[in-house]
């Protein structure tokens, strides 16, 4: 079987529903299709807006799975038809939707990995607060946690970003004259995301990841060996400096979801190598109440998720046994989670942090912010 | 940490009124922003102008350009144009016709035309200045080429530089600015207006692209700093990443300084450097401080010198109320004030900046 050249994969980013993501993958696909190429839509959600459904008059739909879960049908995209099917270009919409238990993958990108694999191109549309390394600010903005994220390596692979914009003000319209949502849904979104300054928030976000993501592609233009340069306005550090590498302290604080997001943006700006690692007496972490075993696994796991490369390191000082392995690895810079309140007064001996900060010395210690606390957007 | 509202005085106020009234009487500006000719700027500009007439706007073309599309041709058709006027061979926008009709809202195409000698303005952007007086909204586009400020970047990517420019301060004056974003290599851009500049390679293309992006991220960026200044909400949260590098005489200013620069760099957010004045100041340690200011002015960071009782809450207090993501702090500044303090001075910081991340760079 001779190898198969994986698909292309665009993005149509948005900051919020109603921008015109699905409209424009639309006009692309009907372009597409004028141009002669082999176009089906796997998925489609037509949430009642009338210029969208329109634009996929002519464009064939491979039929949805119906999926029985708990006594009712939910409707699923359907992957293996569309693999049998086997068109060229496939547009499939809410790239980051999570499917009903029972699907066979538990997300709806992952369905996408399997038919770029099988060489099928694929145009998908998400929005900003989806991906995963600003779930945090996000959330310090909006006050929502968003469930369903894209690891940003996802992102990363995509051949082309495209920012679709609309401005707040024309969105805030569209809603009010009922374009976006039915009217009981419309008032709900007015008090979540839809608030103008939250857009406007929003807006800037996706604008700067489209250009970071636009920047990163640029590698992949010219010749073989060329590397980008940033424009570095300080001689003190030559351009082809050191490179980075970043290592991440893993524990059983639910603060360590936030901690390895944050280390993994930072490292992706940076183009930094990324460690996450956890300190244990045993190297099953069997020393461990259940519990917290358990949670720094997810942690550990989640990371993984994030293609960050993890390890667990015996010991029973941490800061010591952290501090040796990186330098031994060849570590930057550490990330370390914000301390408990409760870890605060350290009337005798140090904190982790300080141990850290001691010991470290010819590394950077990143202390992570702790991005729970909802900032005040609104007027007062 | 609840926002703080500072009560304005009477002269404020009146200044706001004075403001609010001029603002309710201009039209308003909204402009289509393009990376490169042929991405569908004309067409997005036009197609709005359709979409509003149908909804009953009072809409008519004040110039369009040139070169059209089929596509182009029927969005015209369907609009009311006023014609342009040839003056000495140079084609300009029929501004005092558009005047007399006084439509709800003009669309006007090629921003950065020059009129010819002896018209009443010298380019086509004061045209629109004009009608915005006169409280008819203007819908425009223009492509980034055109800016006056980012011709040398421009000129660096493409080597070609354009002759009649319009200033970034008319793009900030704009009520709203849309981003028409589509890569070259996309079949629909190559529809819309004909085809994207086919003399740019991928690269240079994709250059003009981000720079685009970026350039609507940060007039965005103003316009949120301005919402929330008139709303007297202090900016507590970043939608762009901003350092901080604070630093001390004794600091080892430079490593901390080229690092700050360099993740700005990479983020294109901001950089700052933040000094918190010290009473007695020996002459070494002005010589030291002047050396890391001059680090700092290198680097092109906006600098910052703050005054106050305890340097780690001045600093706090700083940064909070200026949307700070990323605060820099060496070593040193240990043995500067800290050990002055009761408690651990790093451990205050890290707690007071709660919503920051602190960086803390090795002596």
């Amino acid at each position: 079987m001779p190898d198969e050249i994986r698909g292309k994969l665009t993005i149509f980013l948005g900051y919020a529903a109603g921008v015109g993501k699905t409209y424009q993958m639309m006009e692309e696909a009907q372009e597409l299709k004028r141009q002669g190429r082999d176009v089906v839509i796997g998925y489609f959600e037509p949430h009642g807006r009338r210029d969208t459904i329109a634009k996929t008059e002519g464009l064939e739909m491979v039929p949805r799975r119906r999926i029985d879960y708990r006594g009712s049908f939910f409707e699923e995209m359907d992957t293996d038809a569309i693999l049998h099917r086997h068109p060229q270009i496939c547009v499939v919409d809410e790239f980051p939707h999570t499917n009903v238990p029972g699907s066979a993958r538990l997300k709806r990108w992952q369905d996408v990995q399997l038919l770029l694999d099988a060489g099928i191109d694929v145009l998908t549309t998400m929005n900003i607060q989806h991906l995963e390394s600003l779930n945090d600010q996000i959330w310090q903005i909006t006050g929502i946690r968003v469930r369903e994220t894209i690891p940003d390596w996802v992102m990363q692979q995509a051949d082309q970003v495209v920012m679709v914009d609309l401005t707040p003000r024309a969105l805030l319209n569209r809603l009010a004259r009922g374009v976006v949502y039915s009217q009981e849904k419309a008032q709900k979104a007015l008090e979540n995301f839809f608030q103008e300054s939250t857009l406007v928030v929003l807006r800037e976000m996706a604008l700067r990841q489209t250009a970071h993501e636009v920047e990163i592609r640029q590698v992949d233009y010219d010749a073989p060996g060329f590397q980008p340069q940033p424009n570095y306005r300080d001689e003190a550090e030559p351009a082809t400096g050191p490179s980075d590498r970043i290592l991440i302290l893993v524990t059983p604080e639910p603060s360590s979801a936030m901690l390895i997001r944050r280390g993994k943006r930072v490292a992706d700006y940076l183009q930094a190598d990324c460690f996450a690692v956890t300190v244990s007496r045993e190297s099953d972490l069997g020393d461990l109440p259940s519990r917290d075993r358990e949670a720094v696994e997810r942690h550990l796991n989640f990371a993984r998720n994030l293609h960050i490369e993890t390890r667990v390191l015996q010991g029973h000082d941490v800061a010591k046994t952290l501090v040796e392995f990186a330098h031994l690895n060849g570590v930057t810079h550490i990330f370390l989670a914000r301390p408990r309140p409760s870890q605060w007064p350290v009337i005798s001996g140090r904190s982790l942090v300080q141990q850290v900060v001691h010991s470290a010395r010819d590394m950077q210690v990143t202390i992570a912010a702790d991005r729970a606390n909802r900032s005040q957007l609104q007027p007062a | 940490m609840p926002p703080v509202l500072r009560r304005r005085t009477p002269e404020e106020l009146l200044e706001q009124v004075q403001a609010e009234e001029d603002y309710e009487r201009r039209g308003r500006l909204k402009i289509f922003l393009g990376y490169a000719s042929g991405v569908g700027k004309s067409f997005r500009m036009l197609d709005e102008g359709r979409r509003r007439h149908e909804r009953g706007q009072d809409v008519v073309v004040g110039a369009s350009q040139p070169k059209t599309t089929p596509e182009i041709e029927t969005l015209l058709n369907k609009l009311e144009v006023i014609p342009l006027r040839e003056v000495d061979g140079i084609t300009v926008m029929d501004t005092p016709a558009i005047l007399k009709r006084h439509p709800g809202v003009c669309l006007v195409d090629g921003l950065a035309y020059d009129n010819p000698p002896g018209s009443k303005h010298a380019s086509r952007w004061q045209d629109v200045n004009e009608l915005l007086e006169a409280g008819i909204s203007v819908i425009s586009s223009v492509n980034i080429q055109y800016i006056d400020e980012l011709q040398e970047r421009v000129f660096r990517i493409t080597g070609k530089r354009v002759q009649q420019t319009v200033p970034r301060s008319f793009l900030n004056s704009a009520d709203e600015i849309v981003v028409v974003d589509a890569p070259p290599e996309m079949s629909i851009v190559r529809s819309h207006d004909g085809s994207v500049d086919s003399a740019s390679p991928a690269q240079k293309l994709s250059e003009l692209r981000e720079i685009a992006l970026l350039l609507a991220a940060d007039v965005v960026d103003r316009q949120l700093s301005s919402y929330l200044q008139r709303n007297g909400i202090p900016q507590t949260f970043g939608a762009q990443e901003r350092i901080m590098v604070c630093i001390t005489p004794r600091a080892n200013g430079a490593p901390m300084v080229a690092s700050g620069r360099r993740n700005a760099d990479r983020f294109h957010g901001d950089l700052i450097v933040a000094y918190v004045r010290q009473p007695e100041i020996t002459a070494d340690d002005q010589a030291a401080l002047e050396r890391n200011l001059s680090i700092a002015r290198a680097a092109n960071a906006k600098i910052e010198i703050l005054d106050g009782q305890d340097p780690i809450e001045t600093l706090l207090k700083f940064a909070h109320e200026h949307g700070i993501t990323q605060i820099f702090v060496g070593h040193s500044i240990r043995e500067q004030w800290w050990e002055r303090l009761t408690g651990t001075p790093l451990d205050r910081l890290i707690r007071g900046a709660n919503d920051i991340d602190v960086r803390v760079f090795p002596h």
